[in-house]
């Protein structure tokens, strides 16, 4: 079964850190919310009628003409998977946090590349999600649109001329669509520009946050930054938007790597390699030690200050030194302090053999 | 290091809140977190998103937006049921239709979120019908438009045909 190598594996198509800019932008994802005409909103629904739209979604997956579009989509309820399992598809970014709080009719249906994921039942009947490596939106928004396309073969989506998509919270209403960017911003951090550039951000009708979405910490440097306007704006200036902001915060996050490496070359390179020599021989790491470690080290592989390191690899450590997927690894739930043991032999593990 | 609250395990969540420019750092165990902030770390629960959706609709002001309805109160969706006192309470819609019903009231909140009350983008193939002809015909108008201003007329001719087709296609209640 598909899923359930899903979660086996670490790896995901969208940490492979392809195509231009992947030292900044970690990935890009499009995501549009969908809801079927005639039913209410997913919060009204009783069990039953939640799984109707389930089954509705069944059919449309199934559909023929669609099939050809949609790839090898496979649906699975969530209450088939354990705890930890659901918390490793969130981890990896294939659903949301919120996702998970009422476990019962509501299904994950997922691409065996993991690059098409869908949530059924969330706060709209259906949220469709495109994630790819690398800045990539138009892509994104371009399999989003096929496969949206190809489910309204069979699906009546509720939609009016005048407001587009209806959207069970009115922030979404229109368009549906939610494009967004992770970066990988530490030397803008750094040099405590961050906050001039996430200020402009907000007067472009853009937000950002946090690694794991609404409410969490940046942590590892990372950012996630996403349009906030859904009506009036067609999908294709909100991704362009988006392109053209995110090309700009890439510059400046390039030329502040160039001023700390002007400024101070063996203060830089002290820092990544420290973060290095932590990740190759500590034995005890706490996830936010290790997330710190990790984001100064791909800062100096994307500087080239240490060769022989793939970003890939520090794109999956992110998610494998999750606790989830350490217990997944380890085959049971630990305590903190096991799971901290446990993390440093892991990252010591990954390390060993590579050169310095 | 210890837990800040029971002094006692291990600290092992590290929460830092910056209120007004001022850091403030705690470090805490597992169990303690737990404790404190049972929904996890985040901004103080008054601060989600629901809630300030819940507080923007309170604030619709000279009776057009909602009013200061109980939370079963108020008018009623006539499709899903679902009450303005629910609406405001919860910052979510009950169904398609509530868009609707509440169209007036909702305007005023569209406009402060998105500064628009339109829609422009896409349209559905099948279900979309009339909306998506009109999209069509608004895209062709604006080529035309560009067509005669770099005068390349032979263009805006076959524009101009094309959107009289699709607009007698729209008066005779068809679809594309």
């Amino acid at each position: 079964m598909a899923i359930k190598e899903i979660v086996n594996r670490s790896h995901s198509h969208w940490m492979d850190a392809e195509g231009a800019d992947s030292d900044i932008v970690i990935s890009s994802r499009v995501r549009v919310a969908r809801n079927l005409a005639g039913i209410p909103f997913p919060h009204l629904l009783n069990k039953e009628k939640s799984n109707e739209v389930i089954h509705a979604l069944r059919l449309a997956l199934k559909n023929q003409e669609a099939a050809d579009v949609l790839g090898n989509l496979e649906l699975c309820e969530l209450s088939e998977l354990t705890p930890l399992e659901r918390q490793i598809l969130v981890d990896k970014h294939l659903i949301s946090p919120d996702f998970l709080n009422k476990p019962e009719a509501r299904a994950v249906v997922l691409r065996d590349d993991e690059v098409v994921s869908i949530m059924v039942n969330e706060e709209d009947h259906l949220r469709i999600q495109c994630l790819l490596p690398g800045l990539a939106l138009m892509e994104a928004w371009n399999i989003i649109d096929k496969i949206d396309d190809g489910l309204e073969k069979t699906l009546d989506y509720a939609f009016c001329e005048k407001l587009g998509y209806l959207t069970s919270c009115p922030t979404n209403v229109g368009t549906g669509m939610r494009a967004s960017v992770m970066l990988h911003l530490p030397a803008l951090k750094l040099t405590k520009q961050l906050y001039g550039v996430l200020n402009a951000l907000g007067k472009l009708g853009l937000t950002v946050r946090g690694l794991y979405g609404e409410g969490t910490e940046a942590l590892g440097d990372l950012y996630q930054i996403s349009n906030q306007i859904t009506l009036g704006q067609s999908e294709e200036d909100i991704t362009n938007n988006l392109i053209s902001s995110t090309r700009q915060i890439i510059a400046q996050e390039r030329a502040a790597r160039q001023v700390l490496y002007q400024k101070g070359a063996q203060a830089v390179e002290d820092r990544v390699y420290r973060a290095y020599g932590t990740l190759k021989y500590a034995r005890i790491l706490t996830s936010e030690e290790a997330m710190r470690h990790i984001s100064d080290l791909r800062l100096g592989v994307a500087m080239k200050i240490i060769p022989g390191i793939r970003v890939s690899l520090l794109n999956e450590l992110m998610v494998k030194i999750r606790p989830a997927f350490l217990s997944k690894i380890f085959g049971r739930e630990m305590t903190p302090p096991e799971r901290d043991v446990y993390r440093a032999g892991l990252v010591r593990k990954e390390f060993a053999g590579l050169p310095c | 290091m210890l837990c800040d609250r029971c002094g006692q395990r291990q600290a092992t969540v590290h929460l830092t809140e910056i209120t007004n420019g001022y850091k403030k750092e705690t470090h805490l165990c597992q169990f303690c977190a737990n404790e404190i902030q049972p929904q996890g770390f985040g901004f103080p629960p008054q601060l989600n998103l629901h809630h300030f959706l819940a507080g923007l609709l309170n604030h619709e002001l000279g009776g057009v937006g909602f009013g200061q309805q109980p939370a079963t109160g108020g008018d009623k969706c006539t499709s899903c049921g679902m009450s303005e006192g629910q609406i405001m309470k919860h910052g979510l819609l009950g169904c398609g239709h509530c868009y609707t019903h509440f169209e007036e009231k909702l305007q005023p909140l569209l406009r402060r979120i998105h500064g628009n009350t339109r829609h422009t983008g896409k349209v559905p193939g099948r279900t979309g019908g009339r909306a998506r002809l009109v999209k069509e015909i608004e895209k062709l108008k604006s080529q035309l438009k560009e067509a005669v201003s770099r005068e390349e007329f032979e263009r805006a001719a076959q524009l101009r045909d094309a959107i009289r087709d699709l607009e007698k296609t729209l008066e005779e209640g068809g679809e594309a």
